[in-house]
């Protein structure tokens, strides 16, 4: 039984034995390791300034990744390679690329931002040449600035690739391969600190044990959620059972019939077979969360947090979306309609846990999701909806129709779907329909928005899913018309 | 940028040299120090607050044993713990550190714990029982104003006739205009480290803009003399007005803590705490009644603004003020009168912020325009024209003032050539008219600001300067830096007086015990003044090596003259640093203090008359929106900018303010919503809540342009601008184009309702609202016409 949490930063290997798992990898680097070049600005996971960047073997290849340090936790580190902003410079001192860039486009004005911007740019200048501005800015989505207005750190990223090609860590990814292997394990991780147990089990029987031997421990895959109850309720977890390293849960598969997604896959391993078949649910994962918090986040973690603002649930309900739920060695699948039981509730028995995620490839249907929020980018949803329409003809055959933001749980919007079932789907219909939604729904007014917006929207967004089915030449999406603007 | 040959004669980083930031290396590369990355010293404690959960109420018991008692806790501290005065207001005494049996709004400090860790403060001070007897708070402006609840007297300036130019007028136009605050959002949140000294003095690093306002708070909370404490800013990660006043609090809690400990003590907000307890910027409503004639040439109008200051004063005097004086903005209101209400409420005391309340005064007077413009059918930009102060007529404010610099005539006339704006104009409602659902709107409005403190006597400022042996050169002034580049500036200003390259002249912490008695690095004039007073310093440490090199040398004072890292005497050339060293050998002082006071400006603040302001700073934007009416959402595909920096030190640092300004005043009006509970509880208190534009919200077409025949007029340094405000209030353009584009949704007939922030929401129900008022052909009924 392993009970070291091991892992590279920088390029030495540290062993960690006495620490609180839940520590946070911030706290870790700026008091253990009193690297303070990562900074504080939210502990929440919304700003980025803690920004850091994880180097995860992928065969033979380093995959770097941007994650906001604030919510992640230490132990979860293990096995992989840690990289800050300090790692940055050459040996001789000179600027990174990406570093070079930002101070030639004067980049940092206050500079607070400007390690996180450095971190999530360095990711980028690894993963991808010479990408389109709407990909910087989707990039960067998740590092806020409040002093440049960004436009000279876009300048940036573009200009970082002239500065020479590849830098220091291209040049020792064999050897840090090399390292990364000597630190991967095949048993459990175990730690206990303070009262507090962290397993983390690499095999889906191991996990499925542990789940059924500690009914009441915390379930933790990317943290995005988890990780606030710490940093922001001060919440003691006591005992955690980690899925990141089960590699049977981060497969992701597109068969001629379903797309499956196991638990532990990022939403980041999940995009392209989502946006693939289905290019709208595909825009809802480019505009959830961040880059950072997609590199860590699951949608396993997404239903199971069960929040009636959860982005991918009226989505994954329109499509008919099930889950394969697992307890010790026994399977169940259930459709996500009877998944949430209230609110923040769910049909997970204790001990039991979502394995993988089964998505049907529907062919002959219309779909289309849209996102309602204060802010285009990073931000949680007002209203979300999902519809996924089959029409004979011009007349529904059926539609399914769910929502977000509207309820205490993500719901279908059940009678506005009978009243448009056998209707033809047409202007004068849909709008006497969407009427239905008043009776479907009495949404809440909070600090994201007002019950009469919420109701609003939403009628107005079925009215915009007829239009787009029907009306293809007419514009109807900011995002498209901005497409066009970034030329 | 750099205009100049980069000949052997020319040094490295002069004035007008685009430089990087003094920074930036150490930015990128994370090796730059905030005040959280001092090393500490071993022993440090760790603070946290307790706050108040109630807007308004009387404690009726606080039970802190269970704070004392938990883990890693040394040391608990409450109002009667306060060895000096318990209070924090910068102007007025009316604000405590610690709660006093009554608490005033949701988010006010009641006391105070150190611990061994931060986390164990945090944690124990949420262990504290507090019983509360609630009060009926009063939230808002409407409230307030009911209730007749104020934290100062109310102000008018006036001016002409307003009531009979009104009656007069052949069209009239009454209504309001409301606005909501901001949080300043700084990404470094405030933060205080205090460390205690020998005799009981106090050593402070805190994250602030005005050093000396926590020297004296420091000092009157621990019942000390100035002179025993030092604070020391080296750079904020960012102020915005938000570390003017903001900072003493937290600077003083720790420095308690310190005090009875014996222990340094550390306080740093998390973000929650910082949005929920800090000030932020006042929340406005303005009400207006226009008279004007049918070229919407304005007669005779009257402003009544009414603002939410908070519990307390804090800077609310200045900033309502400010608004007063910036109610005009480019426009000349000849029979004019403007009243400000500045109301109490319970919540956070506002405070400064980029513009000091100058955002607000011009909104109103913006909106007023837009509203005469539609009820007349005409382009917007027509009406604002029309009412332009004139060059040398038409060309007195409200408050007395001639302006001398007017410059928007043709600022206005290229802006609107160079972006297109009437071609552009009509190709937008050609698209709206076949355009179902998306609909497009722009705007093009102007800034003009005033620059200086109202408060004539905080225009000083003050430099020290050392010369070493070796030639290199030791700066230090007044200035704090927060990311607006003014160490640079003044660096670049000294390195030209000397003719060093920069890399000679080392910027260095402010600290009050090098620079005493300063004023807040506020109102954009900190690379006005303090560039000024370190040239001052410099041209006195020029003044002394040239005496020597006269009598050393037998020539002429004219015979003498410092090129780049040399100094020419006669025929004779040496090194900066030989000359140097022989003016040591001479005895002579190496050493020097500079001085600066703007001068001209004068100010009867009872009557609110004279001549407040230096100059005048002036820009425009165009804004073109792209709204959706079927959700609200909007994005703003193109936004160009014309803006007058004078001629300034660095064109890089300069446009650096312009475009972030601009953003940031684009978040104040979009997207930056804040949200109180009933119980008048903060509820948008953290980036997940409080939406600040993201990197995608930059237009993705920018095109902003300073204006290249850019000069001020007045003798200030090197004849640069100030830049750090005027550029926010660019971002009027923003809400104006959003303004234009749901106006097409009512083919122009209609002026839109519509209210500041304006979020997706607001858009759609002014939509919404404008369609009714089609629908119901009320067309003709307009409420808001008198006549
Ligand atoms: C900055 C930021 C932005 C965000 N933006 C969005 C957004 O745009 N849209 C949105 O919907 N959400 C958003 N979130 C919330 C969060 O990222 C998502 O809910 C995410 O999907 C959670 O996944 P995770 O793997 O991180 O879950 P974790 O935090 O690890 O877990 C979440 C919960 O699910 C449980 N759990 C996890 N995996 C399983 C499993 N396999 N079986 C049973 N229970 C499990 C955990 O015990 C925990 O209770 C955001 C969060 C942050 C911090
Ligand atoms: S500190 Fe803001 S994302 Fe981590
Ligand atoms: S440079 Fe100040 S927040 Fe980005």
């Amino acid at each position: 039984m392993a009970q070291t949490v091991r892992f590279i930063l920088g390029d030495e290997i540290r062993e960690l034995t006495d620490i609180d798992p839940t520590m946070t990898v911030l706290t870790y680097l700026r008091t253990v390791e009193r690297r303070t070049g990562t900074k504080e600005g939210c502990a929440e996971g919304d700003c980025g300034a803690c920004t850091v960047v994880l180097g995860i073997p992928d065969g033979d290849r380093v995959r770097y990744r941007a994650v906001d340090s604030c919510i992640l936790f230490v132990a979860t580190l293990d096995g992989k390679q840690l990289i800050t902003v300090e790692d940055l410079r050459d040996r001789d001192g000179s600027l990174h690329p990406v570093q070079q860039a930002m101070v030639d486009c004067h980049g940092s004005q206050c500079g607070f931002c400007t390690p996180g911007f450095v971190m999530s740019l360095f990711a980028l200048y690894h993963c991808e040449l010479e990408p389109s501005d709407r990909r910087i800015s989707d990039v960067l989505a998740g590092n806020l600035c409040r002093c440049t207005g960004y436009r000279p750190i876009i300048e940036a990223a573009r200009r970082m690739y002239a500065n020479g090609n590849g830098d220091r860590f291209t040049a020792v990814e064999s050897a840090v391969i090399e390292q990364l292997r000597s630190i991967q394990r095949a048993d459990t991780l175990t730690l206990m600190h303070g009262g507090r147990t962290y397993y983390a089990p690499v095999s889906l029987s191991t996990l499925a044990s542990l789940v059924e031997r500690h009914p009441d421990a915390r379930l933790l895959s990317g943290g995005t959620d988890l990780g606030l109850l710490v940093t922001k309720q001060h919440e003691d977890l006591d005992t955690l059972i980690y899925l990141g390293d089960v590699r049977e849960l981060q497969t992701v598969c597109a068969d001629g019939d379903q797309i499956e997604i196991g638990a532990a896959a990022t939403f980041t391993d999940a995009f392209d077979a989502v946006a693939d078949h289905y290019p709208d649910f595909g825009e809802l994962l480019r505009r959830f969360g961040s880059v950072q918090v997609r590199n860590t986040g699951t949608l396993a973690g997404n239903i199971a947090t069960a929040s009636p603002i959860g982005d991918s649930l009226p989505a994954l309900m329109a499509l008919d979306a099930r889950l394969v739920l697992r307890r010790g060695g026994t399977t169940r699948e259930v459709g996500l309609d009877e998944f949430f039981v209230g609110y923040r509730r769910t049909a997970m028995q204790p001990g039991e846990f979502i394995e993988r995620i089964r998505i049907p490839i529907h062919t002959r249907r219309r779909f289309a999701a849209y996102k309602i929020s204060k802010r285009f980018d990073q931000d949680i949803a007002s209203v979300c909806a999902a519809y996924s329409l089959a029409l004979d003809g011009s007349t529904v055959r059926d539609i399914r129709i769910a929502y977000g933001g509207m309820a205490p749980t993500p719901r279908r919007a059940r009678l506005c779907e009978q009243a448009l079932a056998g209707c033809p789907w047409n202007e004068a219909t849909v709008e006497q329909a969407s009427h239905a939604l008043d009776r479907d729904f009495a949404p809440i007014t909070d600090l994201r928005a007002s019950s009469a917006y919420r109701s609003l929207v939403a009628r107005n967004l079925l009215r915009k899913f007829q239009l787009e089915t029907t009306h293809g030449a007419v514009e109807t999406r900011i995002v498209v018309y901005a497409e066009h603007c970034h030329g | 940028m750099d205009n100049r040959h980069n000949d052997r004669l020319t040094i490295e980083g002069g004035v007008r040299a685009a430089i990087p930031h003094d920074s930036a290396r150490k930015h990128v590369s994370g090796e730059a120090t905030y005040t959280d990355d001092i090393p500490v010293p071993d022993g440090t404690l760790y603070a946290a607050i307790g706050i108040s959960t109630h807007a308004h109420a009387r404690i009726t018991s606080l039970d802190l044993v269970p704070v004392a008692s938990a883990p890693g806790v040394v040391a608990v501290l409450t109002a009667a713990d306060v060895p000096g005065h318990n209070d924090v207001g910068p102007i007025l005494q009316d604000e405590t550190i610690f709660a006093d049996g009554v608490v005033e709004y949701a988010g006010q400090s009641i006391f105070a714990v150190a611990a061994r860790t931060i986390e164990q403060a945090r944690r124990a001070a949420r262990r504290a029982i507090v019983e509360y007897e609630r009060r009926e708070p009063v939230l808002t402006i409407d409230a307030a104003l009911a209730a007749e609840r104020f934290v100062l007297p109310s102000r008018t300036i006036r001016r002409g006739n307003p009531q009979a130019s009104l009656a007069a007028a052949p069209h009239r136009l009454r209504g309001t205009l409301e606005m909501g605050g901001q949080d300043h959002f700084y990404l470094e949140g405030q933060v205080a480290l205090a460390i205690p000294q020998e005799d009981g003095d106090m050593m402070i690093y805190s994250s602030t803009q005005h050093p000396t306002d926590v020297q004296r708070q420091v000092g009157r909370v621990l019942g000390l003399r100035v002179n025993a404490v030092t604070v020391e800013v080296r750079r904020m990660g960012g102020g915005f007005g938000g570390k003017e006043s903001q900072a003493a609090l937290f600077a003083s809690v720790a420095a308690l803590l310190a005090n009875v400990t014996g222990r340094p003590v550390s306080l740093c907000l998390d973000r929650d705490d910082d949005m929920i307890m800090t000030g932020k910027r006042h929340e406005f409503h303005i009400t207006y009644d226009v008279g004007f004639d049918d070229d919407g040439l304005i007669r005779g109008i009257e402003l009544v603004m009414a603002s939410r200051c908070g519990m307390s004063a804090d800077l609310s005097g200045p900033v309502n003020d400010r608004a007063m004086f910036h109610a005009d903005n480019a426009y000349y209101l000849e029979n004019v009168s403007i009243t400000s209400h500045r109301l109490k409420t319970n919540t956070v005391s506002n405070t400064a912020f980029r513009g000091f309340g100058g955002p607000q005064g011009m909104m109103g007077i913006e909106w007023v325009i837009d509203e005469i413009a539609r009820h007349l059918g005409k382009d917007p930009l027509e009406v604002r024209k029309r009412n332009l102060y004139g060059d040398t007529e038409r060309n007195v404010t409200p408050y007395e003032m001639t302006i001398e610099d007017n410059i928007l005539h043709q600022l206005i006339e290229d802006l609107e050539r160079s972006s297109d704006y009437q071609a552009r104009r009509a190709a937008i409602h050609e698209f709206n008219a076949t355009s179902p659902v998306l609909k497009r709107g722009i705007a093009l409005t102007p800034v003009k600001f005033g620059i200086s403190f109202t408060a004539t006597h905080l225009n000083q400022a003050g430099a020290l300067l050392h010369v070493f042996t070796d030639g290199s050169v030791h700066l230090n002034h007044a200035g704090t830096e927060m990311g607006q580049g003014v160490m640079t500036n003044v660096a670049q200003i000294v390195a030209e007086e000397l003719q060093l390259d920069i890399d000679r002249i080392k910027i260095t912490a402010t600290n009050t015990g090098k620079v005493p008695n300063t004023s807040a690095s506020a109102a954009s004039a900190t690379t006005d003044m303090n560039g000024a007073a370190a040239a001052d310093a410099a041209r006195t440490i020029k003044r002394r090596l040239i005496d020597v090199a006269v009598e050393r040398f037998r020539v002429e004072p004219s015979q003498v003259a410092f090129r780049r890292n040399e100094v020419v005497i006669g025929d004779r050339v040496m090194p900066f640093e030989e000359l140097v060293s022989l003016a040591h050998a001479a005895r002579v002082q190496l050493s020097a203090t500079g001085f600066y006071r703007t001068p001209k400006i004068h100010y009867d603040a009872e009557r609110l008359r004279g001549r407040p302001f230096y100059y005048f700073a002036y820009g425009a934007a165009v804004s073109e929106v792209v709204i959706d009416t079927l959700t609200g959402e909007y994005m703003f595909p193109r936004v160009d900018i014309l803006h007058d920096a004078g001629n300034p030190i660095n064109a890089a640092i300069a446009l650096g303010q312009v475009e972030g300004g601009f953003i940031q005043g684009m978040g104040w009006l979009t997207t930056e919503e804040l949200y109180w509970d009933e119980e008048g509880r903060l509820m948008t208190h953290a980036p997940s809540t409080y939406k600040i534009p993201a990197c995608g919200d930059t237009p993705p077409d920018f095109r902003v342009t300073l204006l290249e025949s850019g000069q001020n007029r007045e003798d200030v340094v090197y004849r640069s601008k100030a830049v750090g405000e005027p550029p926010l209030m660019l971002a009027i353009s923003t809400f104006h184009a959003i303004k234009d584009a749901v106006a097409s949704v009512g083919d122009y007939r209609l002026s839109p309702r519509l209210s500041a922030p304006a979020t997706p929401e607001r858009v759609l129900l002014a939509v919404e609202e404008l369609r009714a008022r089609l629908a119901a052909r009320l067309v003709q009924l307009q409420p808001i016409e008198v006549h």
